[in-house]
């Protein structure tokens, strides 16, 4: 039987045992009532009394006894052994035996409340794969994933996870990345591939070659994020340490104040005042502070976690609750950072026609213009018209199509071969297609935003962050046009790394009243400000080491809406953590105001103790669960 | 030297944040952490000899709660 299981046991012994006690207390009193007077009747209560108060409370009265012996005097155990015992001497024996029972209640409350949210974390975090397959002369065998070495090709069939991170080489599938990403639907992945390591195979087998060791796969690394990030506390939490340090003595102290002082001014009616301070004692605990505070900041990066958002410290978890401000690279992070095909503008022909002839052309490139154009195209291209595919270097390419001279190329190309092509002044790159010398028109090709950056943007706008601002290397016609497109409300263009920097500076020097500045970006080039920031914030970071060491919140892909949910997880954290510390202090103060007129009693500060622990435990597991 | 433990039978917050500040307090120690949340011990350490140091921390940690011990040592 576990340990905690005998504890319940105990307690639930105890707590019959103190039902028999208070209904032979209630059903012998009218009896023995004549009897009220002698001295035998409150002994005999006590001695029924007892056997629940020593069921119940032997635990504590050893621990108390041994901390003692180490030193540890304003040990809680001790505070509650002080009081029950106390209690005992002034006749209050159901309450001395319920301060132990819901102390212990509570206490055991408290496992279950930390046990479940480590579960629920390490659940979430199960995303760690115990083997590894490698197919030898035809057989395929389990290894330990810490023993693969970088360059092995692994089989991963259906249903298993990546144990590792790799590239595809053999086989297409679709992946489950939820537990990396937050992303539900599957994505697509096919031969030359780069997967990450804890997102599972739902179609088919698939050969990987691995490029991590095991301790540097995605999955190891995320997990010891998590892990770490707990130890990373936030001024709240250190507060609330300090004030514990400080909470108990004083109350203590005061017990003692209030058990000696008066009775010299008011007749010497001892009972009454040990009986307040005996309150005193049992409100002295601050458990419900300590543990809930850490409770909730761990519940939210649990949380934010299941949404493929890693923050790396409570800290930064309370910095992201007060941002204010967020500068924003712009390349693969407010756009895309891949090419698409923006506009066609075709002449003479079908647009069709001209985007067909282009991806015929570009059909050899790996450019990222001819992928944006082939991915366009989308329909497979009959190949076989294609022939003496040339690429003029800095121009284009030429080639020759079911017979006919294809020109496909920038504006110089069409110079140099004399055809005369519409300009135009946009923000674009443009690819200029000729047939045989007549000019067929041009591909536009941008970088485009993110399907979800408006949207996102609009978000943070709505959550009261009031200043979004673009910082880019780029040209300012583009960052300009992005910047509308996108709704931000500043743009800086034309920057050096260093330019970022200044800018960041200067950002968050003008940061006021505890306001908190963070920088999006994508993690390459970035570190320098990720670093600077308040809060740095990598995105799509499964592949880049350095934004994960630099950031101190993670998107694990690279969705803009994920920065909406952050600030909302770190807010709502945020703001049970306050809720609790207002109501644990409200009601324990209440109490004790209370108890020191002489207005609350034993049962009162039961509630004060254990009561509003129960209930800022319960508050802060609601952080664990994200919508 | 930095080094992580498990610990077992951590059960008491106050109790760990109390640990935390008297393992903080020994000699050789540079920053320790004992996280309540994740039941661990982090410990850096100025010395490459630490076992010497987790003998003292153990004593802290019995101290405070009998049954919890500093674990893969």
């Amino acid at each position: 039987m576990s340990k905690r299981k005998k504890e319940i046991i105990r307690v639930a012994i105890g707590a019959a045992l103190f039902v028999a006690a208070v209904i032979t207390d209630a059903l012998a009193s009218p009896a023995l009532e004549p009897l009220q007077s002698a001295l035998p009747y409150p002994f005999i209560m006590l001695a029924i009394f007892l056997v629940p108060y020593l069921v119940l409370g032997y635990p504590v009265l050893a621990k108390a006894a041994r901390n003692i012996k180490a030193g540890h005097i304003f040990d809680e155990n001790f505070l509650m052994c002080v009081a029950t015992i106390g209690a005992l001497c002034l006749a209050e024996f159901p309450e001395a035996v319920a301060v132990m029972l819901f102390y212990q209640i509570g206490d055991l409350f408290e496992d279950y409340a930390v046990n479940k949210s480590r579960d629920s974390i390490s659940e979430m975090m199960d995303i760690c794969p115990e083997q590894a397959f490698i197919e030898r002369d035809g057989e395929i065998e389990s290894v330990n994933p810490d023993e693969v070495e970088v360059g092995t090709v692994i089989v991963v069939r259906p249903g298993e996870r990546v144990p590792l991170d790799g590239i595809i080489v053999e086989g297409e599938t679709e992946l489950d990345t939820a537990a990396l990403t937050g992303e539900s639907f599957p994505r697509n992945v096919f031969t030359g591939d780069t997967i990450a390591s804890g997102s599972i195979n739902l179609s088919s087998t698939i050969y990987v070659k691995t490029t991590k060791e095991f301790d540097d796969s995605t999955v190891s690394r995320i997990l010891e994020l998590v892990e770490d990030a707990a130890s990373e506390k936030a001024p709240m939490e250190n507060f609330i340490t300090r004030f514990a340090r400080y909470y108990t003595p004083i109350v203590c102290l005061l017990a003692l104040v209030i058990a000696i002082v008066p009775p010299f001014f008011t007749n010497f009616e001892w009972t009454d005042w040990i009986q307040r301070a005996l309150v005193f004692l049992v409100v002295s605990c601050p458990c419900a502070l300590v543990i809930s505070v850490p409770l909730s900041f761990f519940g939210g990066i649990g949380g934010a976690s299941k949404k493929g958002i890693l923050i790396k410290g409570s800290n930064y978890l309370e910095a992201l609750s007060k941002v204010k401000t967020i500068l924003f690279d712009k390349t693969g992070t407010i756009t895309k950072g891949t090419f698409s095909v923006s506009r066609i503008s075709p002449v003479g022909i079908s647009s069709e026609e001209l985007l067909r002839i282009a991806a015929m052309a570009e059909a050899y490139s790996n450019h990222p213009i001819a992928l944006s154009i082939r991915k366009e195209h989308e329909a497979p291209l009959d190949l076989d018209l294609v022939s003496e595919t040339t690429e003029i270097a800095g121009q284009g390419i030429r080639c020759i199509i079911d017979g006919q001279v294809v020109l496909a190329g920038n504006a110089r190309l069409m110079e140099a071969n004399g055809i005369d092509a519409a300009m135009n002044d946009t923000k674009t790159t443009v690819l200029h297609v000729a047939v045989d010398e007549v000019y067929r028109g041009s591909i536009e090709v941008e970088d485009t935003i993110k399907d979800d950056s408006v949207s996102a943007l609009q978000r943070i706008k709505e959550l009261g962050v009031q200043r979004t601002v673009i910082l880019t290397g780029d040209r300012e016609e583009v960052a300009a046009h992005i910047a509308k497109v996108a709704g931000l409300d500043e743009y800086h263009a034309g920057l050096l790394p260093e330019g970022k920097i200044d800018f960041l500076r200067s950002y968050l020097e003008a940061a006021k009243n505890g306001e908190k500045v963070a920088f999006v970006g994508d993690g390459i080039n970035d570190a320098p400000a990720l670093i600077r920031s308040d809060v740095g914030i990598a995105m799509g970071a499964m592949g880049s080491d350095a934004a994960i060491e630099a950031a101190d919140v993670v998107f694990m892909d690279d969705k803009l809406s994920r920065l909406a949910d952050g600030v909302n997880i770190s807010r709502k954290t945020v703001r049970i953590v306050y809720q609790n510390i207002i109501f644990a202090l409200g009601v324990k103060l209440l109490v004790l105001v209370l108890a020191a007129f002489g207005l609350a009693n034993m049962w009162e500060a039961i509630f004060a103790d254990v009561g509003v622990s129960v209930i800022a435990i319960l508050n802060a597991m609601r952080t664990l669960k994200v919508k | 030297m930095k080094k992580s433990y498990k610990l077992e039978n951590l059960g008491c917050a106050n109790c760990a944040a109390q640990m935390e500040a008297d393992i903080n307090r020994l000699d050789g120690v540079e920053k320790a952490q004992v996280v309540f949340m994740t039941s661990k011990l982090k410990i850096e350490t100025s010395t490459d000899n630490i076992e010497p140091i987790l003998d003292q921390a153990q004593k802290i940690i019995t101290s405070y709660e009998d049954d919890c011990v500093i674990l893969g040592r």
